[in-house]
Formats: C-alpha cells, sequence, structure tokens
C-alpha cells in the first residue's frame, strides 16, 4: 500500500511514494534485546557510582537484604529507585512523544518541546512556594494540571493562527511558552528562595528520586503505557491521516482525548518525579520507526524498552562525567538530541 | 506591515515618526528619575540635583556614582543594543520572529564568556574588557554554525528553518553550559545561573567603558545603513535590481547585529525578547522606514531594559529578580501573541 507523502514545510515536487512497512520480528529483536540490555544496564548503574559495589553485593541487597551493611543500604535506599525511576521516565516520556507524533502527525512533536514539561515544571514551582510540604500525590495531580494548561496554550496559539498548527509553528511557540514559564518558575524560586533544589530539579536530575514517589508514580505510568498499547491500532489509523482514519471507521476525536489524556499523565508523572527532560520523546519514537516500521502496536511497546534505556544509559553518563558531581541527566539528553532534532528540520518529507 | 495610521505625505509621516522620537526620550527620562529613586535609600529630586552637581554628601554621591548610575546607563546601552540588533536581523533575514536571544545568539556568546570565567580564580578577576570580545568570537561562531546549518543548496535559508535551527542550537549551548557550570565551585555557579537568567551583573563604570566602544561604533554604521535596510526590504532580486551588492551588504549588516547582541550578552547575560518585542513596537509606531524605526527601537528598547531593571528592584527589594525574567514576562507573551497572527 502506497501513500503520498505530504510535505510539511514547503512543496518538495520529488516526494517519493513511501513504503508503509511493519517489521515484527525487527520488533520482537527489539523488545527481547533492548529488555536485556536494559536489566544489564540497571545492574551497572546500580553497581557503579561514588562507591563502586560488586554485582555480587547487589545481588544479595535486593533479595537478601541486611539492613545492617552500609553498601545494602546504598543500594535499596539510593540507587535501586533512581535507577527505577529512570525506566518509569524514560519509557514514559518515549511513549508520550510517540503518541503525540502519531496522532498529530507532527515529526517534531514532543512533550519538552510543546510546552507540557515546562508547564508541569511551573505548576510544581508554584507548589513549592505556596504549599511547601504539600504531600507527592498532590505534586502528580498538579503537575498533571500545568502539563494540561502548557500544552492548551501552545496547541491554542498554534492552532489561532492562519494556516494552522504547522510544526515550526508548534516548536516556536513551545519555545516561548517555555520561556515564559521557567522565567516565571526561576522568579518564584528567587522571591522564595527555593532557587537551589528547584534549579537542579528543574534540569532533569534522577538523584533524588525515592520508593514512595516511585510507589505513587508507578501505577499511572504502567496504567498510561498500557492504555497506549490498547490504543495503539487506532493510532496507527490516525498516523495515515485523519480522513483515513474516518473513513476506515474510527471516531477520531474520542481517540484524540484519550490519547491526550495518556501524553499529559506520562508527561505531568515524569517531570513531577525527574523535572523537565527533552528529547527523548522526540528522539526515541523516529529511531523505533526506522527500526522496527509504521505499526504503532509495535513502536509503543519497543519506544518505551528504548527510552527506559536511553535515560538509564544518560544517567549512568551523567554520575561518570565528572564524579562525585552530578550532572543533570536532561543536559546530557540534550546533547545527544540537539543535532538529532536539527537533522530532522532539515528534512523536508514527513514520513509518519 | 499596516501603518496604523494612513498619512498622506512622507513629510507629516516623518514629522510624526520625530513627534514620537521626543515622546519615547521624554519617557526615558522619566524612567531615569525614577529608577535612581529606586533602592534602600530614597533621594529626593533636589537632593539628587545637588548629588549630580557636586553638592551632596559623601554617601548620596557613593549610592549615586558608584551604584546606580553605572547600572542604569548599561541598562539603557544594553536595551539599545539588543533592539538594533533584533531590528538588523529581522530586516536581513525578512522574518519578524527573527531575535538574538531566540536564534542562539546569545547563546553562543554566553558560553564562551563563561569559559573565559570558569578560567579566573574569582569572577572578579576576569579582564572586563575582554569580555565583549570573548562574546563576540562566541557570537559570531555560533551565527556561522546557525546559518550554516539552516541553509540549502538550491534554496538558501528559509525563515523558518532558520528559527528552528536558532531553537536547536540555543538548546544545545544551554545543555552545555549546564554541563560546565557544574564543574565551578559553588559560589561561582550562583553567579552563572543568576547571569544565565539574565540579569545585570557588571554595574560599575569600568563594564560601561568596555561596552561603550562597541555601541559608540556598531549603532551609528547601521542607523548609517538604514537606506541600505530599506531596500534590502524589498527583496534579494529587487534590491539586486536597484545595484546593491545583496551578499555583502547582508553579512556586514549581520556582523554589526552579532556584535551588538554580543557586548550586551558580555555584561548582562542571555536578556531575551528585547530585539523581538522593540523593533515591533517601533514599525507600529513610526512605520517600517528604517531611519525612523531604528532610532525608535533603540529607545524602545532602552526603555523596556531600564523599566524591567527598576520594577526587579523595586518589587523584590532584597532579592532582585534578574532583569531577563521580568522582560521574559513581558516579552514572551507578546512573541506568542505575533506567532497566532503571523501567516505560515
Amino acid at each position: 500500500m502506497n501513500q503520498q507523502a505530504v510535505s510539511g514545510s514547503g512543496l518538495d515536487e520529488k516526494a517519493k511514494p513511501l513504503k508503509l512497512r511493519s517489521r515484527p520480528w525487527a520488533a520482537t529483536l527489539i523488545l527481547i534485546g533492548g529488555l536485556i540490555a536494559l536489566a544489564l544496564g540497571i545492574a551497572i548503574s546500580v553497581s557503579f557510582g561514588a562507591a563502586d559495589i560488586k554485582l555480587s553485593v547487589v545481588w544479595t541487597a535486593v533479595f537478601h537484604f541486611n539492613p545492617d551493611i552500609t553498601e545494602h543500604q546504598i543500594i535499596r535506599e539510593l540507587r535501586l529507585p533512581r535507577v527505577l525511576g529512570g525506566v518509569m521516565v524514560g519509557a514514559g516520556l518515549a511513549v508520550a512523544g510517540a503518541i503525540m507524533q502519531g496522532m498529530t502527525r507532527n515529526p517534531l512533536a514532543d512533550s519538552g518541546l510543546m510546552g507540557i514539561n515546562s508547564g508541569a515544571g511551573f505548576a510544581l514551582a508554584v507548589c513549592f512556594a505556596f504549599f511547601p510540604g504539600l504531600p507527592f500525590m498532590y505534586l502528580i495531580l498538579y503537575s498533571f494540571v500545568g502539563a494540561g494548561a502548557g500544552a492548551g496554550i501552545v496547541y491554542g496559539v498554534g492552532s489561532l493562527a492562519k494556516g494552522g498548527l504547522t510544526p515550526a509553528r508548534l516548536v516556536l511557540a513551545g519555545a516561548a511558552l517555555s520561556a515564559l514559564l521557567s522565567a516565571l518558575s526561576e522568579g518564584i524560586a528567587l522571591y522564595f528562595r527555593i532557587g537551589q533544589d528547584l534549579a537542579f530539579w528543574y534540569a532533569g536530575g534522577l538523584a533524588g528520586t525515592k520508593w514512595f514517589q516511585l510507589q505513587i508514580m508507578s501505577p499511572w505510568v504502567i496504567a498510561a503505557i498500557l492504555g497506549a498499547i490498547v490504543l495503539s491500532r487506532s493510532i496507527t489509523m490516525l498516523s495515515l491521516g485523519e480522513d483515513i482514519a474516518k473513513g476506515l471507521g474510527q471516531r477520531t476525536g474520542l481517540v484524540k482525548l484519550a490519547g491526550t489524556l495518556i501524553v499529559l499523565i506520562l508527561a505531568g508523572a515524569s517531570v513531577a518525579v525527574v523535572g523537565a527532560v527533552g528529547f527523548v520523546g522526540l528522539i526515541i519514537p523516529h529511531l523505533t520507526r526506522y527500526l522496527v516500521g509504521v505499526d504503532y502496536r509495535w513502536i509503543i511497546p519497543c519506544s518505551a524498552v528504548l527510552g527506559a534505556l536511553l535515560v538509564v544509559g544518560g544517567d549512568l553518563t551523567a554520575r561518570m562525567i565528572n564524579p562525585p558531581h552530578e550532572t543533570p541527566v536532561g543536559a546530557i539528553i540534550a546533547l545527544i538530541g540537539v543535532p538529532f532534532f536539527l537533522y530532522l528540520a532539515r528534512k523536508e518529507r514527513r514520513e509518519l | 506591515m499596516q501603518s496604523h495610521k494612513i498619512i498622506s505625505s512622507e513629510d507629516a509621516r516623518r514629522k510624526y515618526g520625530l513627534r514620537v522620537i521626543g515622546v519615547l526620550a521624554v519617557l526615558i527620562v522619566m524612567m531615569f528619575l525614577i529608577s535612581v529613586n529606586t533602592g534602600y535609600i530614597r533621594l529626593t529630586p533636589l537632593e539628587l540635583l545637588d548629588t549630580l552637581v557636586g553638592k551632596g554628601t559623601e554617601k548620596q554621591e557613593l549610592i549615586l556614582f558608584q551604584f546606580r548610575l553605572p547600572r542604569i546607563v548599561i541598562s539603557l546601552l544594553i536595551g539599545t543594543a539588543l533592539a538594533v540588533s533584533g531590528a538588523v536581523m529581522q530586516g536581513v533575514f525578512r522574518n519578524d520572529l527573527a531575535d538574538p536571544g531566540i536564534l542562539g545568539i546569545n547563546a553562543g556568546a554566553g558560553l564562551m564568556v563563561m569559559l573565559l570565567i570558569s578560567f579566573y580564580p574569582t569572577t572578579s578577576a576576569a579582564p572586563v574588557y575582554l569580555l565583549p570580545v570573548v562574546a563576540f568570537a562566541g557570537a559570531a561562531c555560533t551565527a556561522a554554525l546557525i546559518y550554516s546549518l539552516a541553509y540549502k543548496r538550491h534554496q538558501g535559508i528559509s525563515p523558518i528553518r532558520l528559527l528552528l535551527t536558532g531553537v536547536a542550537v540555543a538548546a544545545g549551548m544551554s545543555a552545555a553550559m549546564i554541563v560546565l557550570t557544574l564543574r565551578l565551585d559553588p559560589d561561582k555557579y550562583q553567579f552563572v545561573a543568576t547571569w544565565l537568567a539574565g540579569s545585570i551583573w557588571g554595574t560599575s563604570w569600568k563594564f560601561v567603558l568596555s561596552l561603550l566602544p562597541w555601541i559608540v561604533i556598531l549603532l551609528p554604521y547601521v542607523i548609517y545603513k538604514a537606506r541600505v535596510m530599506n531596500v534590502l526590504n524589498l527583496g534579494e532580486q529587487t534590491a539586486t535590481g536597484l545595484g546593491a551588492n545583496v551578499n555583502r551588504e547582508q553579512f556586514r549588516l549581520l556582523a554589526a547585529a552579532v556584535g551588538l547582541a554580543a557586548s550586551s550578552v558580555a555584561v548582562s547575560g542571555g536578556i531575551g525578547f528585547v530585539g523581538l518585542v522593540g523593533p515591533h513596537l517601533a514599525r507600529r509606531l513610526v512605520g517600517p522606514k528604517h531611519q525612523l524605526m531604528l532610532p525608535a527601537s533603540a529607545l524602545i528598547g532602552a526603555l523596556l531594559v531600564i523599566a524591567a531593571d527598576t520594577i526587579g528592584r523595586r518589587i523584590l527589594q532584597p532579592s532582585e529578580i534578574p532583569t531577563g525574567i521580568v522582560v521574559a514576562v513581558i516579552g514572551a507573551p507578546y512573541f506568542l501573541y505575533l506567532l497566532a497572527r503571523t501567516k505560515s
């Protein structure tokens, strides 16, 4: 089945008909290989750090916990929650990006670029300043609200314009809104003297992840990812274009609503735990599509695995660059993500 | 560009424009008076006059000449430089949304300044006169990088691709900066963090002196080129037909714009949006002709920064809010509004 590619920016005369292919074997391989790599990454991440701990000790710390041994304490209280937080966040942001790119058919869609992350961040800054000591449950809820508001503003500005919501317009609106919200958050931070904790959190740090945060966050993230997998067939249809999806009998409005809700939950929960990590949702879905084809039933689970790999790897790098200082993982991933973004911005055709 | 009033003759238009410029100048003077009076110690207008002519007490002199005046002068210079820089970029790229902040030029200049500072034991030990030069080097490299990345054969530069590239490069630079800052010791880190948010930190006369030559040379040069910019606005082919060497003029103007932006980043960190909002308001007030538009942009930019700085100092007495934050809170909504209005 061939489909004429629709050019996103400017007319491309020589748009080749692009083949829509799905590679279930490649996808299965990625899922299995990715999970193995992820397990390895988690193991390395837990044993590496300011104090190196043998893998055998890690094993006993997890399965035969002894609270009298310091190393067991380090692993239990610091490193395990941290790496599991990385897995959650990576999977969540990548799936959110995949859904957004599929639904909007916009290759530059990503929760970081669209003001969703900064909206959640701003909501959290407000919470820190005005309601110190809010339970984490409420923080997560508020960051959902902030994420929704951010998305709404960017989407609204983009849609108001003549010519509609082009990829470039979306990015620019997102950049402006992020600038505004981070300026406001920073102002609040300075005024209420909560700058230090907020600043690090803002640049994306997994360091402070706690068990109770994971307990609150994981049901949301897991439920949202499962929801995304349930939705995946409809997202594949939507990614062919709204008219085609409607023609195939899909209730596109309903699918879009569900998809948006999932995106907000994933982005909000991730930002509440690690702060604004951008580019995960941009890079991973593209990479996954390149590897497994265009079927979102494969793209979504594979994105989750690869996203988790990226964040865990990024966090490991961030800890090894300049020990004992921590480098925010968001900065590391941005350094990988920017060249990729530039490459996408240069490409004329959309391949979604 | 629609003019807000239809004015029949060129002459009347110019008179009106000059009047607007006059009003702006008066506003700046008023803002200056308010700003001089903002801070812990209030000075009555009489005391102010006395101090200015050298009859004040020692304390008053110290406050005025060592703390407030240099800061105010620097705000005015920065605002002027950034707004004119933005006006030139918008003219050369023929893109309403261009601005040294959005295009990542400020980030590039900032990165270099930060590198320079990190080589010295304390922030105050860094040679002040080198800062604008180093910032210029960083900004020029960034501009070249963005230009080459956004350039495509057979198509040249598309405005939207230029902006996207700029946004991405700015993000990369900020990330690199974060990675670098964490290697610094805590007080340096604090300094860099506030500096990145756009706080005017160079608040002494030596900074004024290091900034002044850049502005004194580049600003008249750009205004002198106003005619050329009018011609460039007609589009590349028309401009060539009228005998302008388009590529050369573009390059020179851009170099001037980069210089203006970089020198102000060197003393104030990344104040965004001035270069965007200034020229826009100027165009709405005096029309698109650069002979009037450039001076008007300069004045609006100066007014914007001095107002933002004063507000920042007024609202939050002990913890000063970086000027850049105040400007962003004003400027970003305006950018969004423009984005919603312009056609793709």
